[in-house]
C-alpha cells in the first residue's frame, strides 16, 4: 500500500518541507503519493524532489483542481 | 503527520529543514542536544540567541553578573533588564524567542569547583568568558571531559575564535600559559567595538550547530582572527604541542585544581 501525503490547503515552502519530512521516514525505493491543490506548489515540489535526487514516477491532474505526484524515494 | 514535529515547529525550522545537510533528522538532533554557554555577556548574547533560534533543546547558561547599562552597547539580549541577573535575563530572552528551548541557569561563577560537573552534562561548550583564568579552566575541563569547545575572545577591534575537539590541539597548544598579569590591558581601559562579540559569538554558535549536526569542517587547529577596522579575517594554523600540559604526551594537568586558575589579575574584564 503506497503511502499518501495530503497537502491540499498547504502553501510553499511548507508543501516541500512536509514532503521532505515524510520521505525521511520512508525507506529508499519506497513510493509516496502527494496530493496538492496549487499548480505553482506542484511545480515547486516536483522540482525540489528532482533536485534532491528522487524520481517522479507520475504527475497528473485529478478532478477538482487537485494534482497528484507519485515519487520514488532515492 | 510529519514525524514528531508540530505544525509550528515545521514552520519555525522550515528554512533549515530544507537544507539537505539538516533535514528533519538534523532538526531532531538539535532539539535533543545540550549546549553549555559560559558567560552571558557579549559573546554569550549572540551565541545564545542563535543557538536558541536554531532549536538547540537545552541551553545551560553560567554567569554570576547582573545586567548593567554599560553592557547594552554589545550584550544585545539584555535590553530592559538592568539590575536583573544575566542568567535570568538570558532565559527570558530565550523564552520569548523559542519556547522549544529549555534553559538551565547557573547563577554562579564557572570555577574549579563546578567546571567538570557542568561540562559533563553537555554535548558542546561555548566559551564566552572574559578573562584568562576562565579561558584556561574551560579548556582544561573540556579536554578532561572529552567535550568539544569553542573558544572566543575579543578586545578593541579584534576577535579570536577557534574550536577545540576532544584529543586536541587545545587552547594551551596555542597559548601555553596565561600572559603575565598586566600585559594585556584591562578591557575597561582598552574598550571594545560593540559588533565584535556579535561576529565572534555567532561563529561560536555555528561551530556548536555544525558539531551537533555532524556537518562541515570544524574550526579546529585553526585560530581565526578578525579585525573590524581592516575588515579582514585571517587564519593561523596550530598543531598539538607534544609537551602540552593537558593534551600532550605526558600531561601534567590530570585534574582541575583551583590554584591553577587564580585571578591574579585584579581587573575584571566585562566583555
Amino acid at each position: 500500500m503506497t503511502e499518501e501525503l495530503d497537502l491540499r490547503g498547504e502553501v510553499c515552502p511548507y508543501t516541500f518541507v512536509k514532503t521532505k519530512l515524510r520521505l525521511e521516514e520512508l525507506d529508499s525505493g519506497q513510493d509516496l503519493i502527494i496530493l496538492l491543490d496549487d499548480s505553482a506548489a506542484t511545480a515547486n515540489v516536483s522540482k525540489s524532489l528532482r533536485n534532491d535526487g528522487h524520481e517522479i514516477l507520475d504527475l497528473k491532474t485529478m478532478s477538482g483542481g487537485v494534482w497528484q505526484i507519485l515519487v520514488k524515494k532515492a | 503527520m510529519s514525524g514528531s514535529f508540530t505544525d509550528e515547529q515545521i514552520r519555525r525550522y522550515s528554512r533549515q529543514i530544507i537544507l539537505p545537510e539538516v533535514g528533519g533528522r538534523g532538526q531532531k538532533r538539535l532539539l535533543s542536544s545540550r549546549v553549555l554557554v559560559v558567560g552571558a555577556g557579549g559573546l554569550g548574547s549572540s551565541a545564545i540567541a542563535y543557538l536558541a533560534a536554531a532549536g538547540v533543546g537545552t541551553l545551560g547558561i553560567v554567569d554570576n553578573d547582573l545586567v548593567e547599562v554599560s553592557n547594552l552597547q554589545r550584550q544585545i539580549i539584555h535590553g530592559g533588564n538592568i539590575g536583573l541577573a544575566k542568567t535570568r535575563s538570558a532565559k527570558n530572552f530565550v523564552r520569548s524567542l523559542n519556547s522549544d528551548v529549555d534553559v538551565i541557569t547557573y547563577q554562579e561563577r564557572f570555577s574549579a569547583n563546578n567546571a567538570r560537573e557542568l561540562v559533563q552534562e553537555y554535548d558542546f561548550v561555548v566559551d564566552g568568558s572574559d578573562n584568562f583564568p576562565t579561558h584556561y579552566l574551560i579548556n582544561d575541563a573540556s579536554v578532561l571531559e572529552k567535550k568539544p569547545c569553542s573558544h572566543g575572545s575579543i578586545l578593541r577591534y579584534e576577535g579570536y575564535v577557534t574550536t577545540i575537539k576532544p584529543g586536541g590541539p587545545c587552547y594551551r597548544c596555542i597559548f601555553k600559559t596565561p600572559p603575565p598579569p598586566g600585559l594585556i590591558p584591562s578591557c575597561q581601559e582598552a574598550g571594545v567595538f560593540g559588533i565584535l562579540p556579535g561576529i565572534i559569538g555567532t561563529i561560536q554558535a555555528s561551530e556548536a550547530l555544525k558539531f551537533i549536526l555532524g556537518i562541515g569542517e570544524p574550526l579546529a587547529g585553526r585560530l581565526l582572527c578578525f579585525n573590524a577596522l581592516d575588515m579582514t579575517f585571517y587564519e593561523a594554523a596550530y598543531e598539538k604541542r607534544k609537551d602540552c600540559a593537558i593534551c600532550g604526551e605526558r600531561p601534567e594537568i590530570t585534574r582541575i585544581e583551583q590554584n591553577n586558575y587564580l585571578e591574579n589579575n585584579a581587573e575584571e574584564c566585562r566583555l
